[in-house]
């Protein structure tokens, strides 16, 4: 390398260069400081974490269980895990060779694209789909491909749109449902598509499963619990969304034990493992926290069906969310695009959602709205942008 | 199911309004109407209340719980003595318990004073009732499931996710 081409780099890498920042981010930015405002932009459950929850974690301060755990976890949390697995989706892993735990979910998707993915590889993804998703492919060296979703088809996955993206270079599809941003939930029927085009094209699956426990009137299928599939398929998990433990940043992974052994090499040289305590709420958590998913989920539902069906009057037509704790209306209809609307709408009644294409092309003309917030802020909210949707 | 709903939704916050429950519930107005007013009539729903954090405004009152060892009469058990303990005013809540006594009445009064004379001249005086045991309150922490001292604050930072 000549010393000219070093003046030319950049001080960061081309990989990071080639992610941009968050449009989350990006429209927080203007909600810092704003006095009076209502966000509805934060997905994050509003619950403290159950007191029986926090209680495991002081006992393990108090018995000075404060040390580094086994880089893949404290065995007691990942028997906990596989427990947890084996009850909820009837899956049978082995906790010591094919479950590893992480910093939240986050991490163990950021392991699971790095442990799988050579340089180029492609990874089909739906399209409006997580923020991390596609940055974390390109941070691994891959290609995020997404695959488009639509409003008319219930924001699922279509197999066939699926079956046409997928080319030679192909590796994996990166799976989120429920999913965040659009509240889709996945039939087990067009899962079972995908499966099939998994296994006739070799392809891994990376499924993340974080909102698994939040549906309403229905139940989320594991990917790999459909048959074949759990030998080619990454199961990312965590506590954070369905006990309320985000600030605890305890995920975890669940897949065949060749990558759970190459996400925990990298896991081991770079968290070397999650926090102590974290985990040992965790494990409480697993064990005895049924009943507060349960409560949280009634709570949910009934902020799901105020935000859905205000947004429906107020002629923002809303897709029935069945999974997480986001609504994503169409604002088509008012001609703004969704960053106008957002921003606007920010500005002149001080409500803060996100706009769709901050998760991708396809969420143009969208806004994600969490109704993990309480339900006066939730009504409130909708008198605003009835207050905004007036003027336009 | 409605109707599980409907009360679960009131007993958390009272206030809220048909037209709210039937928006949270996905029900008709006409039917979370309909199942309010089943649910009063019937004293499913006995009544609609505020939970009150009274330090807060005065110090002039006063709560006793009084441990009642009764002897049962025959035919009616401890239920005579319940009614005529209940039938006081003074009397707020009265609950038949298992264990070292019979009955568990929670007096409210002005002053310490007005509630041991109520003990002393009313509650001790009735037939069957074979002695009681008075506990002040000194300080409500919670009531009713609800912390008296403050909810805790939740505080979200900006993230992205």
């Amino acid at each position: 390398m000549t010393i000219e081409s070093k003046a030319d780099r950049s001080l960061t890498s081309r990989r990071v260069e080639a992610i941009k920042p968050s449009g989350i981010r990006k429209f927080f930015d203007l909600l810092a400081g704003m006095e009076g405002a209502i966000s509805l932009g934060v997905g994050e459950p509003d619950f403290a974490t159950p007191w029986h929850i926090r209680e495991a974690a002081i006992y393990a301060l108090e018995h000075g269980r404060t040390m580094y755990t086994s880089n893949a976890g404290t065995p007691e949390l990942r028997r906990e895990i596989a427990s947890y697995l084996s009850r909820t989706h009837n899956l049978d892993y082995n906790p010591l060779s094919e479950v590893v735990v992480t910093v939240g979910v986050s991490e163990a998707l950021d392991l699971a694209a790095r442990a799988i993915l050579d340089p180029g590889d492609e990874v089909l993804l739906p399209d409006p789909c997580y923020v991390s998703y596609p940055s974390c492919v390109t941070l691994a060296g891959g290609v995020p491909v997404p695959v488009p979703t639509f409003e008319s088809q219930s924001f699922e996955l279509n197999p066939a749109d699926v079956a046409r993206a997928i080319t030679p270079r192909t590796r994996a599809i990166l799976l989120g449902y429920p999913a965040n941003p659009t509240g889709a939930v996945m039939p087990a029927d067009k899962l079972s598509e995908i499966a099939i085009l998994a296994e006739r094209h070799n392809l891994i699956v990376i499924s993340d499963e974080i909102y698994n426990r939040l549906t309403y009137g229905v139940t989320a299928p594991s990917f790999a619990s459909l048959p074949g599939m759990k030998e080619r398929t990454v199961v990312l998990n965590g506590v954070s969304k369905c006990y309320s433990m985000t600030g605890w940043r305890i995920g975890y992974a669940a897949g065949p034990k060749e990558i759970v052994a190459g996400m925990t090499k990298i896991h081991q040289y770079t968290m070397l493992c999650a926090s102590s305590m974290g985990q040992a709420a965790a494990v409480e958590a697993l064990k005895n926290g049924e009943d507060d998913i349960t409560a949280m989920v009634d709570d949910y539902n009934r902020r799901r069906m105020v935000m859905v069906s205000g947004f429906n009057s107020l002629g923002l037509s809303c897709f029935d969310p069945r999974g997480a704790f986001y609504a994503f209306p169409s604002v088509k209809s008012t001609g703004l695009s969704s960053d106008e609307f957002a921003e606007r709408l920010l500005k002149e009644e001080k409500v803060a959602v996100v706009p769709g294409t901050a998760f991708g092309e396809q969420g143009e003309g969208y806004l994600r709205c969490c109704y993990a917030t309480a339900m006066s802020q939730i009504e409130e909210a909708l008198e605003r942008i009835q207050r905004f949707l007036n003027r336009l | 199911m409605l109707k599980h709903e409907v009360l679960k939704i009131l007993e958390s916050d009272a206030r809220t309004t048909p037209e709210q429950i039937a928006r949270m519930t996905g029900g008709l107005l006409d039917e979370v109407k309909q199942v309010i007013r089943d649910a009063e009539s019937d004293r499913t729903i006995v009544r609609y209340k505020t939970v009150v954090n009274w330090e807060k405004v005065s110090n002039d009152r006063v709560e006793a719980i009084i441990e009642v060892k009764v002897t049962p009469q025959r035919d009616t058990g401890f239920d005579a003595i319940a009614k005529h303990i209940y039938n006081f005013p003074e009397a707020r809540t009265v609950y038949l318990m298992s264990g070292t006594y019979d009955l568990a009445v929670l007096v409210t009064g002005k002053t310490m004073h007005q509630v041991a004379d109520f003990v002393s001249q009313k509650l001790a005086q009735i037939d069957g009732v074979q002695g009681t045991t008075t506990h002040f309150m000194l300080k409500r922490y919670k009531e009713d499931g609800e912390v008296l001292a403050g909810a805790e604050e939740i505080q979200r930072q900006q993230v992205v996710l």
